[in-house]
């Protein structure tokens, strides 16, 4: 016997039954095409959850707070909420060797004015490196110098959302002067817009001026709100915050044993979530898209249950003329295989074409890996003998005299 | 050797429940090469039971079976499906063509169970068995495109291709009318004249007088075994029959 032969004789007699073959491939498409929509759905999630998160900060950001407890809703003690000291900063400037840039934020709210235009909106008081760290550019003008930070000069940039509403009318807001909360400040630079963060807050909407003058002329106040920073290197996330960790307890003098009174999240922490989260999703969605090809397979089993039940003479004829049970099986195998292989190609076409539309109208790049594509051929493959295994062995097993006889 | 088939003393019993059917009590006989042989009896009588135990397709209780000088008893499923595959062609009442598929496939398919036959000579030997059953103008019919006659020289050239020590017949007329009845008969003649082996079961009693012996089952028992002096001739007859055309036209308009 010739394996090729085995493959005309499947192929022959799937092209005898063309409908069936169909209806029998049906549940292998919808499983396969679920599995490589749900998988490219995933994956461009994935993707552009971590391109909004970039635009928070680059990979290698990382934030440092007063600690804020583990429970929410209660209040802290005053000395925990004003931890963070300039010292701070200016010690994790000048030892930290596993930063590049470091930078003091403190915030306030408040009402910017121009002329008769008005807006609130959130002063960021921070150090020039801040730009840096949170991948921010300056449209026109420049940011300001480090003299500006000693002698807390009253200058700021304007985010995008800002300028359009103090400025209206096309005016270039650079060189003029604007009042916040009613203490001029002059305008030094534009920030290029950033667009809406991932959770949906307009990152246009600010103003950013020298620390020390927020802390001076605004909010009239020693301590820092946040220190943000970035690694000399992603890689060296985890010793940077070792790090920052000792410094801030050298400075803040904390015992041994005893709790910090800050604490740190970096970037990667953060998208790590986000993997994690995506993750589990795209885990149990195509735990249902395997269920559905589960369904498939057994589609399969039935239907080859039913065509060896119909082609019982048939294979009569073919042991009367000298096949043997193996040949027999093959040959059954090999058509449940195709089915499935044809069905899975079709499911893969089907399911490319599904997710390209479905991230045209969800604007997110669908990502097909071509892993995906080579499991769900493997997972086919498997469907067809794992499914057709059962029926192509009763029909290997039939008497020859009794399955030509049977009418 | 002229030897094709030797039983000793064959029997085949069936366990139909708590009792047991005696099929085929202690047959003996031998049929040498050339022979066409015609083995008759009533419905129930053993005749499909000894032809499937002479085609491999089934084993006798007891008794020995040489087919072609090898003994069959000891064989297991699969050497005896190589036998059949090598050494018999089968006929059944029923064409048992497969469907949907053309005459050329369908004489192709037992070569395609033969590891030793290219592509190349399977369509070759096909062609020329059909040709010799007298449907070279028919290759590329379909089994339901075809009269009933047709469909049966097709299984007739289907148990040819394979070139097989032995052909077997099993009411191979039964679901024909007589006229295409004769012409079948006619062209296992032409077959037997040019030196194959048959054995022909029918439970008519005028197709007897066809080949060159008769063997008649009863209750499983061979009750005659004898030769036949007067051979008739089933193109002589044919040719007394009015000619109905009707049959080839319904055909040809199938088509
Ligand atoms: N598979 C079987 N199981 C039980 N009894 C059988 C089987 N095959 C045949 N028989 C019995 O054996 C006897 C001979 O049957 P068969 O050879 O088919 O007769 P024929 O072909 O001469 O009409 C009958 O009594 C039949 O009922
Ligand atoms: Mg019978």
């Amino acid at each position: 016997m010739r394996y090729s032969n085995l493959i005309k004789i499947a192929l022959k007699a799937l092209a005898n039954n063309k409908t069936r073959a169909l209806l029998t491939m049906l549940g292998i498409i919808i499983g396969i095409m679920s599995v490589i929509v749900i998988l490219a759905l995933g994956s461009g999630a994935k993707e552009s959850i971590k391109d909004q998160i970039g635009t928070m900060g680059s990979s290698d950001m990382i934030m440092i707070m007063p600690y804020m407890g583990q429970e929410g809703g209660v209040t802290q003690s005053a000395s925990n909420m004003q931890s963070l000291k300039r010292e701070d900063y200016e010690s994790l400037l000048n030892d930290a060797k596993f930063l590049k840039a470091v930078s003091p934020v403190v915030t306030t709210g408040g009402q910017a004015i121009s002329g008769s235009n008005n807006t609130p909106t959130t002063m960021y008081g921070v150090s020039p490196s801040y730009l840096g760290i949170r991948n921010i550019n300056v449209s026109s003008g420049a940011i300001f110098g480090d003299d500006d930070v000693s002698r807390a000069t009253k200058v700021c940039l304007l985010g995008r959302t800002v300028a359009d509403n103090l400025f209206p009318d096309g005016e270039d807001p650079l060189g003029k002067t604007i009042r916040f909360n009613s203490t001029p400040m002059k305008v030094v630079g534009l920030l290029e817009s950033k667009g809406a963060s991932s959770v949906g807050q307009d990152q246009d909407d600010m103003i950013i001026a020298p620390f020390t003058t927020v802390q001076k002329r605004f909010l009239a106040i020693n301590h820092l709100h946040s220190i943000y920073a970035s690694t000399v290197s992603e890689e060296y996330t985890n010793e940077a915050m070792a790090e920052i960790k000792e410094i801030l307890r050298r400075n803040h003098k904390i015992l041994e044993g005893n709790d910090d009174d800050f604490q740190l999240m970096s970037m990667e922490e953060v998208m790590g979530t986000i993997d994690s989260v995506t993750g589990l999703l795209t885990t149990l969605l195509a735990c249902i898209a395997g269920i559905s090809l589960l369904v498939g397979g057994i589609g399969i089993m039935n239907i080859m249950y039913v065509s060896v039940t119909e082609r019982i003479k048939e294979i009569g004829l073919r042991m009367s003329i000298g096949a043997k049970g193996i040949h027999i099986l093959i040959q059954f195998l090999i058509e449940a295989v195709i089915i499935s292989l044809l069905g899975g190609l079709i499911g893969i076409i089907l399911g490319w074409a599904v997710s390209a539309i479905a991230g045209l109208f969800l604007d997110m790049n669908t990502v097909i890996q071509p892993s995906s594509v080579i499991i769900s051929f493997a997972i086919c493959t498997l469907t067809g003998i794992f499914f057709g295994w059962y029926p192509a062995k009763k029909a290997a097993n039939l008497n020859p005299i009794d399955a030509i006889r049977y009418e | 050797m002229n030897e094709i088939i030797k039983v000793d003393n064959l029997c085949r019993d069936f366990k139909v429940g708590e009792e047991v059917v005696h099929a085929l009590r202690n047959i003996t006989f031998t049929i040498n090469k050339g022979e066409f042989i015609t083995i008759m009896g009533a419905s129930g009588s053993g005749k499909s039971t000894l032809l499937n135990i002479l085609g491999c397709l089934d084993v006798a209780t007891s008794g020995e079976y040489y087919l072609d000088g090898v003994s069959v008893r000891k064989m297991d499923r699969n050497k005896r499906a190589t036998l059949r595959n090598r050494k018999i062609g089968f006929v059944f009442q029923s064409y048992n063509l497969l469907p949907k598929t053309t005459a050329i496939e369908n004489v192709e398919l037992p070569l395609l169970y033969n590891k030793n036959i290219t592509s190349t000579q399977s369509r070759q030997k096909s062609i020329e068995a059909l040709t010799e059953v007298g449907l070279a103008d028919r290759l590329y019919h379909r089994s339901n495109q075809m009269s009933g006659g047709q469909q049966q020289r097709v299984a007739i050239a289907r148990a040819l291709v394979n070139d097989p020590v032995i052909i077997l017949a099993d009411e191979a007329t039964g679901n024909l009318d007589s006229r295409t009845s004769y012409e079948i008969l006619a062209l296992f003649q032409k077959l037997h004249k040019e030196g194959k082996t048959i054995i022909f079961v029918t439970h008519n009693p005028e197709i007897a007088s066809f080949s060159g012996r008769t063997m008649v089952l009863k209750d499983g028992r061979v009750i005659h075994d004898t030769p036949n002096m007067k051979i008739a001739s089933a193109k002589a007859v044919l040719d007394t029959l009015p000619v109905e055309e009707e049959e080839e036209d319904i055909a040809r308009h199938i088509v």
